[in-house]
Parts: C-alpha cells; sequence; structure tokens
C-alpha cells in the first residue's frame, strides 16, 4: 500500500493536490481508527472514575502520552498536552513569565508565527519586560550572526521556530542554545513544522521547551505538545486553575499536582491524545530517510519549476540545505488569494496570505505569499498540478 | 470549483479601475485593512453638497477588491448617502447570487459561491460607506 492510499481523503478523491500540510495535514487510516475505538469502545471521562470504561478511557490516554514521550525521545512527566502550539506557547509565556522581572529581557526572531510573538508581547507589558527581534537574512533565515549583540546577561529566554512556516529554513539550534546557555536564558522552540518532518530527539536540542501541534504531524486538530525538561516545568506555577491539575483544595488554599498534570487543567481532550498517540505510532512504522529524499526531490522540483516562471520569486533558500519542504513565493504584483484561488481550479490546495507572519512579510515588503508544502503523501502529479495552475496564474493576473 | 470567478467583466473592472490614486485635497478620506488577507483599500472623496463631485481609489490587495474600488469609481460620483446605501446594497445582492440592477456589479455575481472571498469584494464600499457617514 502507498502513502497516499493510507489516507482517506485522499485516496477517494484523486482530483484533488493537497499542498497545504503546512496548515493542516491530512489523517491516515490508522489515526481514525484509534479515535474510532476510543470513541465508540472507550469513550468516559479520564483519571477519576472507577468503573471499567473510565479505566479504559485513562489507560488509553496516558498510553499516547508515553508513545508521544517515545517517539520524541522524552519522559512522561515532560509531555504536557495542550490545545496545540499556541496553547503551549502561551502557557510558558504565563507560568515562565511569571517568574520574570522588569528590565529582563526576551529575544525572539522575525521569522516568527504570530504565535510566537504575541503572547510575548502580552508578557512584555504585563511583566515590564524588553522583547528583542533577530533579524532575518534575505535568504529567509534567521541572522544568527546577530546573536551576540542581542543575547545579554538580562537576557532569560529565546524563542525561535525550529522551521519557517513560510520559508521552510531550518534553524541552527545549537547556536542558539550555546548563546542562551552562555548568559543563563532557557530556549523555547516552536517546532510545529518540523514534527511532520520525522522523528525527532527533543532532548538532545538542548533547548528548554519545544512545543507542537498534533495536527500539523497527521493527528485531529485541537491537540498539541509542550515538551519542557522536568526541572523547568516542576519550578513553573500552572498556568490553567481547575479539575485535575490539584492535590488538595480547600476553601483557603490549594496544592498543586507535580508536572505534567499541574498544567492539564479540566478535562483534556482525550481522543485528539489519542489521536496523536497513535499519529506517532504510525510515524514509527515509516522509512523517514526515504521519505526526506522524496520530499527533497519534489520540493527541488517546485523551486526548478517556479524559477522558469516569469514573475515568480520565492521567499526562502533556493537551494535544499537545511530547509524543509516548505516554498513560498510571490507571483508578480497578484495577490497571494487569487493565486490560490486558481490553483484550486486544478485541484490544487495551497495557502495564500501571510501566513500569520506579519513581520516577516514586512522584512520583504510583500503583502502576502503563496505556499506549497509538502508531506510524505506528495506525489509527483501534485507537483504537476501547481506547476500548470502557477502558468494560468501568472497569465490571468500578470 | 471557481471558473466562473475571474472572468472577463471582472478583470476589465480590476483593470481599468477609473479614478485609481489619491485625491488631495478631500472632504474625506477612509482606508479599511482586512486583517485575514491583507487587503488594504483607500477612498477619497470631494463634496459638492450632498454629493459625491469626485473620488479616488487606492488598492493594495486582490483582484476581487481592485474590481470592487473599480466598480465604485465608475458608478459612485454623483451620489449621495442614500445612493452610496442602494450601490453598496446592490453589491451585496451580488455577493448573495441574485441580479444586481447595475450591470456593473454582475461581474461579482459568481463570487456569491465563495464566501470567504465576499470580504474582499465589500471592502471598497465599506471604506465607501464610512466615507459618506453611512450606516
Amino acid at each position: 500500500m502507498n502513502l497516499r492510499e493510507q489516507f482517506p481523503l485522499l485516496a477517494s478523491d484523486p482530483g484533488i493536490h493537497y499542498l497545504d500540510s503546512g496548515a493542516s495535514s491530512q489523517v491516515p487510516q490508522a489515526v481514525l481508527d484509534a479515535v474510532h475505538t476510543f470513541e465508540t469502545a472507550q469513550r468516559a471521562n479520564v483519571h477519576r472514575g472507577v468503573h471499567r470504561l473510565a479505566e479504559a478511557a485513562t489507560a488509553a490516554y496516558e498510553g499516547a502520552r508515553y508513545e508521544i514521550a517515545a517517539f520524541f525521545s522524552g519522559r512522561r512527566d515532560e509531555i504536557v498536552l495542550t490545545s496545540g502550539t499556541t496553547a503551549a506557547i502561551n502557557l510558558v509565556a504565563h507560568s515562565f513569565g511569571d517568574g520574570l522581572k522588569p528590565g529582563d529581557e526576551i529575544v525572539i526572531t522575525e521569522i516568527e508565527h504570530h504565535s510566537n510573538i504575541v503572547p510575548w508581547q502580552m508578557l512584555r507589558d504585563r511583566r515590564g519586560l524588553v522583547l528583542k527581534a533577530l533579524p532575518v537574512t534575505v535568504e529567509g533565515r534567521i541572522d544568527l550572526s546577530a546573536l551576540d549583540g542581542m543575547v545579554t546577561k538580562k537576557t532569560k529566554l529565546i524563542a525561535l521556530a525550529h522551521c519557517s512556516n513560510v520559508t521552510g529554513a531550518v534553524a541552527d539550534l545549537a547556536k542558539v542554545v550555546a548563546a542562551a546557555k552562555a548568559v543563563g536564558a532557557a530556549v523555547l522552540v516552536d517546532g510545529a513544522q518540523r514534527v511532520p518532518h520525522g522523528p525527532l530527539d527533543i532532548p538532545a536540542l538542548g533547548v528548554d521547551f519545544y512545543a507542537f501541534s498534533g495536527h500539523k504531524m497527521y493527528a485531529p486538530h485541537g491537540i498539541g505538545v509542550l515538551w519542557g525538561k522536568r526541572e523547568r516545568l516542576e519550578a513553573m506555577p500552572p498556568f490553567l486553575g481547575g479539575g485535575d491539575m490539584i492535590r488538595h483544595v480547600t476553601i483557603e488554599k490549594t496544592t498543586y499536582a507535580p508536572p505534567p498534570t499541574r498544567f492539564e487543567a479540566g478535562t483534556p481532550n482525550i481522543s485528539g491524545a489519542i489521536g496523536l498517540g497513535a499519529a506517532c505510532r504510525w510515524m514509527s512504522g515509516l522509512d523517514w530517510k526515504a521519505i526526506a529524499q522524496e520530499e527533497m526531490r519534489l520540493t527541488g522540483r517546485v523551486l526548478d519549476g517556479l524559477a522558469k516562471v516569469p514573475g515568480a520569486r520565492v521567499v526562502g533558500p533556493l537551494g535544499l540545505q537545511q530547509r524543509i519542504g516548505v516554498v513560498s513565493f510571490a507571483l508578480g504584483q497578484a495577490h497571494p488569494h487569487d493565486v490560490a484561488q486558481i490553483l484550486d481550479r486544478h485541484g490544487v490546495a495551497c495557502r495564500g496570505g501571510h501566513h500569520c507572519a506579519e513581520p516577516l512579510m514586512d522584512r520583504f515588503d510583500l503583502m502576502g505569499t503563496t505556499r506549497a508544502s509538502i508531506a510524505p503523501y506528495t506525489e509527483d502529479a501534485d507537483i504537476d498540478a501547481l506547476l500548470e495552475g502557477v502558468d494560468e496564474a501568472r497569465r490571468l493576473l500578470g | 470549483m471557481s471558473d466562473a470567478l475571474y472572468q472577463d467583466a471582472l478583470l476589465k473592472l480590476a483593470k481599468e479601475a477609473p479614478r485609481r490614486g489619491r485625491l488631495e485635497p478631500n472632504d474625506a478620506s477612509v482606508r479599511l485593512d482586512n486583517p485575514l488577507c491583507g487587503d488594504r483599500v483607500r477612498i477619497d472623496l470631494r463634496m459638492s453638497g450632498p454629493k459625491i463631485a469626485d473620488l479616488a481609489h487606492e488598492v493594495r490587495g486582490c483582484v476581487l477588491c481592485a474590481a470592487a474600488a473599480g466598480a465604485i469609481g465608475r458608478l459612485a460620483v454623483g451620489l449621495d448617502r442614500e445612493g452610496v446605501a442602494r450601490l453598496a446594497a446592490e453589491a451585496d445582492k451580488a455577493l448573495a447570487g441574485d441580479a444586481p440592477e447595475t450591470q456593473e456589479l454582475q461581474a461579482f455575481n459568481p463570487v456569491s459561491r465563495h464566501r470567504s472571498r465576499h470580504d474582499c469584494v465589500r471592502l471598497p464600499f465599506q471604506a465607501l460607506k464610512q466615507a459618506m457617514g453611512v450606516e
């Protein structure tokens, strides 16, 4: 069975050329089956019930946490289940941010998704912090040569994307971690665009926090992870208060559960977590070396094809080193929504707009780009349709 | 599918777009942004009593937005507040899939099937209404 056949939506509609996995990936049958089993045979709330369904639901939910932890080489108590990357970053901005003092500094970058900008601006305004941003090179990479001047003894956190959701560039995390450690700062990584592209040893990165979403890595929407170094999580107060995150409650005061439960107030997204666990299991069975080669071959085809289109301008690395299969481009003065609409005529699902990265659009003086993102199920026919659509868009809008 | 969306009449409205640019000095000037898609529109008005004596529009946006501004450039001079409200209602009619009486606005009929693009067409009309103080 080829990969595309494992995805019911793609298998049922050969006319769809899905190149919007950077926004949300498709979901394989194995994940759908896991969610279906929970909803039809185990559905109950977790942790507190003593009946057999509650026991089964708790076992499935906590089992998923183990699978996620194993896939990312972490410990189960380092896996905080959230609603997604945005919630994970906001959790750190509140719980870690509560320990910061006026004048402390946070360093972000111009390449970030709004979800790794706005929470830090809000924290800056709450706590009187200083927020700085590393610039972006003309190639669409974070300019790490600016690290020395920007990271100071006042820096408490560096927050950056592992892979850009616009340019596809992969950041050199080792350099960032070294700069942070030199001044005792923590590092938070937005890994939303990295995790769909294969296994990752998160602890080996040397970072303190790693946030990602399930819906970009073949799992359902509304589930995500904050991986946090155990000692960091243990030192942090809760973010949200409510059920499940407590040890003991009286009318006067509450003592809190240890991580990860401390950060999971309320009934969690149980079926989503089970789906994410199943996605990790499904990903574990794939040949990621072969997939990476194929993804880069297809990315090369997109880059080569766009290079031949008059007026097309790629925003991001033109080579295949240190990049993922996310390719953004401008087409003359055409608005990306018009381009994406015309691509839809060819069955091509692409994203058009600012991709929640307005500072990066300002950096390149663009109102937006059209973005094609490649996944393990992407095939040559998808790239053919993309390039045909781009050619028609150029003729119609140029 | 979006086969009829980029038809000749709509592309022509966007391309020709009479009264493109700025009007200085002016009696009213409104800039509106659509934060979701990045479309940006400015409408400048010069008034003669209650009626629009001249106008200019500046668009940084998609073809649909530029075409809507182009339609305004072609149709809005001479209108008073009531006329502007009627024109905007006609555009809404086109977006609802009904045939508007104003021929130029029929180009927007195919947009009715693309709800995510309705605001691209509405933005210039909203700017015009705001500039005229129409609720």
